[in-house]
């Protein structure tokens, strides 16, 4: 599975590397996400229930963040165990620049892999469910980037 | 014809109990103490197990025990092997690596059994298998049949190129010849789309051990027991054969899926022994999708060579045949021998030659389903034909008939010899049913309703009644073909037939008794079939190839004749009469010009009470038994018509008219036999229109469920017009030549012949989703534009 994106974020660049780089923000902004804390230096380890179409798991994971070229971007990558529902993993590229009108512009370059009863049953539907879970996050996180909403 | 003897549409004897939900599946069957079996399957296609721990599965509450590869290698279970030897072009013998009933080393697709874990419940058993640690060391897959010969990537040690052979048959050089002196080429591109069984009966088997004597007993969802019983003793060594029974009680739908040896029973009747009690499986539906074996995937490039007239001069073929991980029990066969041997279809071709790469692929493995090869040449056949015909500006029916086998026997250049058969009069008489010379005006009458309107014919042959011993043999079959019978005729003169021939959906408690009560004179309610139990018969190949009529009912005829011989002899001693002087007739015995007469049970009672004949000359009792190795394969044959109508807006394709007119030689209920022609024209339907099993490119099957993966419903297909013409087969007594696959393997080339000529163009592949037609029609409308 490939998925593109593009948001623009109401603060400035450093500040979203930031956020980008805390655990605690990930974790409130990660949908259906149990856990989420530091483990080694660029490293997590995350659970998170996820629903697609049928299969509704909790997947225990590990979170990698690599590539880090601060305040421009990074790379998470990811995979995770959801018991018989199957497995899943993949990564996605962070890149940051200053938007035009003020803030900054967040495009993500996401390849992801699913296998067992999640691949089986859901395969269709794993496009949608990831769409709608990165619309998720980054509301999430536009949020949190703006003190007047949070 | 007599009420219930043969050609009498009798209703089936056993519909009642299957649907008064009163029939004993594998999974009716319980037993005392029983524990439930639950497999870790590889959510991986490729890939290394480093370990498997078991240690919070055996915490899971009501687990009884965790078995791995390593265990069943402990006990020297064997993998599971592949039955016919096929030698490639260079002479070398076939790659077929065995597969381990659970993965020793590497996991090779989605699917593949790790572990099975016991439980005292069902639940209890899926729960440990989930809480099973499995540590995988990932390797890539390889799923594209055309890719992996050339891949980095490799399945199996033992099989280079993960090709397990490269495989010939024909002529190449007289072929290549009289493609030189051709006026005309006609070359396609075919895939023929991999399916999925889909039995209404998921698989299921239940093991089970006597400790007292020894001997351990499994019940299975299988199309042929004894085979499973001598694979399961002779090469896995589960228990010897005298000590190994397997049961195969009503099996709800095969189509070849359970004619193989799976894993699950061979592990469940192991288990069993390991833990002291019954063990139980059943698949889930995902389950069946993702470890029965698939049919059909094949690619091929075929070519069709003509003369000025459209007379058919050579065929080349290159197939590449997708195995799957292993080679299942019977794969090996299927595009070879079931395949190749078939591409002469109903025409008279100087020249053939076949090439066929079968390769293995992260995927489940494939084999024979209904039909097994054939559906495929057939498809391979009629599509050229057709295309053909269109190329050169000739009628399809009129090219058809100028190219038809018309004298027999024939020998065809691909080993079959055609015994008999009438190609002509199928087609002319499928040609009125479906009235063809009115079809431009149905064509009109539809583009005035916004439809495009399209026909298609499929003139198909297949080889049946599997199969002479010898001659699979010295093509590299592991066993020999022929059927088995026994007549036990009881005392009160109702008469058990015991038959190696399997019933999963085909109607043999019908049709079996009533060549019982055609032969004996009495009515079908005096005849009990027996099958499906290796302690009741002695020995039996099974139900697959549409061969439980020319061959198993042949083998009971066989007995039948012994047993009517026995009892004339009695007979003669009831009658104070001399034994040429007795005639059998209508279920009595007469002195022939007089009215002495003593019919078929008080003989039954005679030869068991023994009073009255002298026990020297005759042995009491009436039971008989016979062999039966066929002298030929069996070829029906006949023509299928599809109409279809395309809505160009929606690409919808909706058949909307289906003559079918089968040549199956002698019927013993017509009934029964236009049910299989429907069952197996809504698969091809099926194939044709609906359904495809796809991977992805990291080995995950992507239509698992119904969901993704569309089956044909009633909806989907007209009322049948099912006919028959009559050429008796003459390598059996009975005239035989079977139905059962000839419905899937006629149809899907009719119904893509009636696209192909509804659309103008040929360019559709299976299956004619209505995405894809929708395409075709715009890319249609575009090439009109230019």
């Amino acid at each position: 599975m490939k998925m593109t994106g593009e948001y623009e974020l109401p603060a400035a660049r450093q500040a979203v590397w930031e956020a980008l780089n805390d655990a605690d923000v990930l974790k409130d902004c990660i949908p259906g996400c149990e856990l989420f804390e530091r483990d080694g230096e660029n490293g997590f380890k995350a659970t998170a229930v996820a629903k697609i179409g049928p299969v509704k798991a909790k997947f225990n994971g590990s979170v990698q963040l690599s590539d880090l070229d601060p305040p421009n971007g990074y790379r998470i990558s990811g995979e995770g165990q959801g018991g018989v529902a199957g497995f899943a993993k993949g990564g996605a590229d962070v890149r940051l620049a200053d938007a035009e009108g003020g803030g900054t512009r967040l495009t993500y370059d996401v390849d992801a892999q699913i296998g067992g009863k999640i691949a089986q049953l859901g395969q269709r539907l794993v496009n949608g469910a990831a769409k709608k879970m990165a619309d998720q996050f980054f509301e999430n996180f536009r949020k949190k980037l703006s003190p007047d909403e949070a | 014809m007599s009420k219930t003897g043969i050609g009498a549409p009798v209703r089936r004897l056993e519909d009642h109990r299957f649907i008064t939900g009163a029939g004993n599946y594998t999974d009716d069957v319980n037993i005392a103490g029983q524990a439930y079996a639950a497999f870790a399957r590889s959510e991986h296609a490729h890939a290394s197990v480093r370990k498997v721990d078991a240690s919070k599965a055996m915490k899971v509450a009501g687990v009884v025990a965790v078995f791995t590869g390593a265990d069943l290698e402990k006990d020297a279970i064997g993998p599971l092997p592949a039955g016919w030897m096929i030698h490639s072009k260079d002479g070398s013998p076939m790659n077929a690596p065995g597969h381990p009933c659970l993965v020793q080393g590497k996991a090779r697709y989605v699917g593949d059994p790790i572990a099975v874990v016991i439980g005292e419940t069902q639940a209890a058993a899926r729960a440990g298998a989930e809480a099973l640690e499995i540590d995988y060391d990932v390797h890539e897959a390889v799923t594209d049949m055309m890719k992996t010969a050339s891949s980095p990537i490799q399945l199996h040690d033992g099989a280079p190129k993960n090709t397990c052979y490269e495989w010939e048959l024909g002529d190449k050089a007289a072929t290549a010849a009289a493609f030189k002196q051709a006026k005309h080429v006609t070359k396609l591109q075919i895939i023929n789309n991999r399916l999925v069984p889909n039995a209404m009966e998921p698989r299921s088997a239940v093991g089970d051990y006597d400790s007292g004597t020894g001997v351990s007993t499994v019940y299975t969802t299988s199309q042929n027991p004894h085979v499973a019983r001598l694979v399961m003793s002779a090469f896995l060594n589960v228990a010897p054969e005298h000590k190994l029974r397997v049961i195969a009680p009503d099996v709800g739908g095969g189509f070849g899926s359970k004619i193989y040896v799976y894993p699950e029973e061979v592990v469940c009747t192991w288990a069993a022994k390991k833990v002291g009690r019954a063990v139980k499986w059943t698949a889930e539906r995902t389950e069946s999708f993702i470890t029965d074996a698939h049919g059909r995937d094949h690619v091929t490039t075929a070519e069709l060579a003509t003369d000025e007239r459209g007379k058919i001069l050579a065929l080349r073929v290159h197939t590449t045949a997708n195995l799957g991980a292993y080679p299942s029990l019977f794969a090996t066969c299927v595009p070879t021998y079931l395949y190749a041997t078939l591409l002469s279809g109903q025409y008279d071709i100087p020249a053939i030659y076949a090439e066929v790469d079968a390769v293995y692929t992260n995927t489940v493995p494939v084999d024979a389903y209904r039909g097994a090869g054939r559906p495929e040449a057939t498809f391979v056949v009629e599509r050229l034909v057709e295309v053909c015909a269109r190329e050169l500006g000739i009628d399809p029916a009129t090219f058809r008939k100028r190219n038809f086998v018309k004298k027999f026997p024939h020998q065809t250049p691909v080993i079959m010899m055609y015994d008999a058969g009438d190609y002509a009069a199928s087609l002319n008489k499928a040609c009125d049913i479906i009235d063809y010379k009115g079809f431009g005006k149905r064509k009109r009458e539809a583009a005035r309703r916004g439809k495009l309107r399209g026909i298609g014919f499929s003139t198909y042959i297949e080889a049946c009644g599997i199969a002479p011993s010898a001659a699979v043999g010295s093509l590299g079959a592991g066993v020999g073909l022929w059927e088995s019978a026994e007549v036990r005729v009881n005392p009160t003169g109702n008469v058990e037939i015991l038959t190696g021939s399997h019933s999963h959906g085909q109607g043999h408690e019908t049709t079996f008794a009533q060549l019982v009560s055609e032969r004996l004179g009495i009515g079908i309610d005096q005849v009990s079939i027996v099958h499906g139990d290796t302690d009741k018969v002695q020995f039996g190949m099974g139900t697959y190839g549409s061969r439980s009529g020319a061959v198993g009912m042949t083998a009971i005829s066989k007995a039948l004749d012994k047993v009517e011989a026995k009892a004339k002899k009695i007979a003669s001693h009831l009658l104070e009469a001399a034994e040429a002087d007795i005639e059998f007739k209508d279920g009595a015995f007469s002195v022939s010009g007089t009215d002495k007469k003593v019919t078929f049970p008080e003989v039954a009672l005679n030869a068991y009470v023994a009073h009255k004949f002298p026990s020297s000359e005759i042995e009491p009792g009436l039971k008989e038994g016979a062999f039966h190795d066929p002298a030929n394969f069996t070829f029906p044959a006949g023509c299928h018509i599809c109409e279809i109508e395309i809505d160009p807006e929606t690409g919808v394709s909706e058949v909307v008219n289906w003559v079918a007119v089968d040549d199956f030689g002698i019927v013993i209920n017509p009934m029964i036999v236009e049910g299989q022609v429907h069952g197996g024209i809504a698969q091809g339907v099926g194939q044709a229109l609906l359904e495809r099993a796809v991977y992805d490119d990291s080995g995950q099957l992507v239509t698992a469920s119904y969901m993704d993966y569309c089956m044909p419903r009633a909806d989907n297909l007209p009322s049948f017009k099912v006919d028959t013409t009559v050429t008796p087969c003459p390598s059996n007594p009975l005239g035989i030549k079977g139905c059962g696959e000839a419905g899937a393997i006629a149809a899907p080339p009719a119904v893509i012949n009636a696209i192909t000529d509804a659309l103008g163009h040929e360019n559709i592949s299976m299956p004619a989703t209505p995405q894809a037609v929708w395409q075709a029609v715009r890319k249609g409308m575009a090439k009109a534009a230019e």
